[in-house]
């Protein structure tokens, strides 16, 4: 096959200072990854049916009276977020794995936190797009008007899904050459999100019944940030050598 | 400084030593034939040069620096066995997503430019898991060249392409020899191998058996250099 004679100018390397170079990396991977979902759906349709056949089983067995739901409300949204995100942060690395996607990552002159970053941006926003879905249909199946504190609310599920979705997105590239990668990941992640689900059950319980935060529960709002820190610190510090082995 | 620079690489896959105190430089501008059997040490070497796997003692150096670091993987193209693209994106955006990555001033650019070189051009909108396997590995090694990289790594390049694809390879890397550029391949085709190559190197059960240049005799008889120092040689060495 003759090579058509295209007139090339030498390729440019962009000269940019590292950490502008590392968020647009970033970006580059969270866009890839959002648009490789959205075009399959493959991992949203399974969370999006999965959290809500159980919010509806939910609320057909146990039709919960007002003070029943004050009380469940959060354990339930926050169970359900979990297990629906698995289904999301399973496929995170997974689907790297065709056509061997994640050497050509690797071997790519992007770092092993700049690849971490952009994966848990994407699953960031594939979750709480699972979540926004999720807060109406609770509202309408449990009778709760959610709205009333929507901004507290949402800042607590921004909070909670971080937490939930950096750990995920660590333990899906640890997990991402196991075989029963779909079984070891919420074994090997749930006990370690015990500190970032309790804290995002206590507040999300008043908040979406309506109730403000009071003073006492602030105590959860600093172990929530506390999580998302340390475990975004240890993840973008540890990546790097799960990655390359 | 030579381009690849390899001093006593070991690499253990559990208690298996898979490649044993492998030590040998490439050449600014030299095409190195990787040979050796099944399970000799080649994929393994390869990937530890690409910086997909540490070695267990030992270093490498690519451009003067470890494989690991960005300037490294700058300088480096990697063509594995799998074609490393995304089945969900169209063919521009695959190049686009790379050429991003890679940090080239132009992407756009690039990634047209690449298309049009492979003969893409007119399917650039469409999705990768719509094209045929040749236009799959056109697309790959346009992926590889993207952003020119000064030492090309390739593992078993013509294993499984169709004519037009390894065609286009082959005047690809002659193009890239005449640039000057360093090659590493590893490849069961020793007759297309011995062609391009200028060095050869090759791996016994883990060990380097033999380096130095491609000789005139081992293109005349390919098998020769098995037959010198294969598998045999060195059992009874």
């Amino acid at each position: 096959m003759a090579v058509p004679a295209v007139r090339r100018e030498p390729v440019r390397i962009r000269m940019t200072p590292p950490r502008l170079n590392f968020f647009r990396q970033s970006l580059t991977v969270a866009w890839k990854d959002l648009r490789s979902e959205l075009r399959t759906k493959e991992a949203l349709n399974a969370s999006f049916a999965f959290a809500l056949v159980i919010l509806l089983l939910f609320s057909i067995a146990f039709e919960p009276t007002e003070d029943q739901t004050r009380q469940i409300s959060g354990g339930l949204l926050w169970l359900v977020f979990a297990f629906a995100g698995a289904l999301i942060l399973n496929r995170s690395f997974a689907r790297e794995l065709a056509n061997d996607c994640l050497d050509a990552l690797i071997a790519a002159p992007i770092s092993g936190a700049a690849l971490f970053l952009g994966k848990a941006l994407a699953n960031f926003v594939l979750l709480s797009a699972v979540e926004f879905v999720c807060l109406p249909v609770f509202g309408v199946l449990y009778n709760v008007r959610w709205t009333a504190q929507f901004w507290p609310l949402a800042g607590v599920i921004a909070l909670g899904t971080w937490g939930l979705t950096v750990v995920g997105t660590v333990f899906s590239a640890l997990t991402v050459n196991l075989r029963l990668r779909e079984l070891m990941l919420p074994m090997l992640v749930y006990p370690i999100l015990i500190p970032c689900l309790l804290a995002a059950m206590q507040l999300t319980a008043p908040l979406v019944m309506g109730e403000p935060l009071t003073a006492d529960l602030a105590q959860w709002v600093r172990l929530l940030v506390a999580f998302d820190v340390i475990f975004s610190a240890l993840a973008l510090a540890l990546i790097e050598s799960v990655l390359v082995r | 400084m030579n381009p690849v620079e390899i001093a006593g690489v070991w690499k253990y896959y559990g208690d298996f030593p898979a490649l044993r105190d492998i030590s040998f430089n490439v050449e600014p501008g030299a095409t190195m034939a990787l040979l050796g059997r099944n399970g000799a040490g080649k994929t393994t070497l390869l990937r530890i040069l690409a910086g997909l796997s540490r070695p267990g003692r030992g270093s490498i150096r690519i451009c003067g620096a470890d494989a690991r670091d960005r300037s490294a993987r700058l300088s480096i193209g990697v063509l594995g066995h799998g074609i490393s693209l995304y089945e969900e994106l169209s063919a521009i955006e695959n190049l686009r997503l790379f050429a991003r990555i890679y940090g080239l001033e132009d992407p756009e650019r690039a990634a047209s430019e690449w298309l049009e070189r492979t003969g893409l051009d007119k399917v650039r909108d469409g999705l990768v898991r719509e094209f045929s396997r040749g236009m799959r590995q056109r697309l790959a090694v346009a992926r590889a060249f993207l952003h020119s990289p000064s030492v090309l790594l390739l593992d078993e390049p013509f294993t499984a392409l169709d004519d037009r694809a390894i065609a286009l390879l082959q005047s690809l890397l002659r193009d890239a020899i005449a640039e000057g550029r360093t090659v590493v391949l590893s490849t069961h085709q020793l007759r297309e191998a011995l062609q391009l190559a200028t060095h050869v190197a090759l791996l016994v059960r883990g060990r380097l058996a033999y380096t130095g240049v491609r000789t005139a005799e081992m293109l005349e008889e390919p098998g020769w250099l098995y037959r010198q120092y294969g598998e045999s040689q060195s059992a009874s060495a």
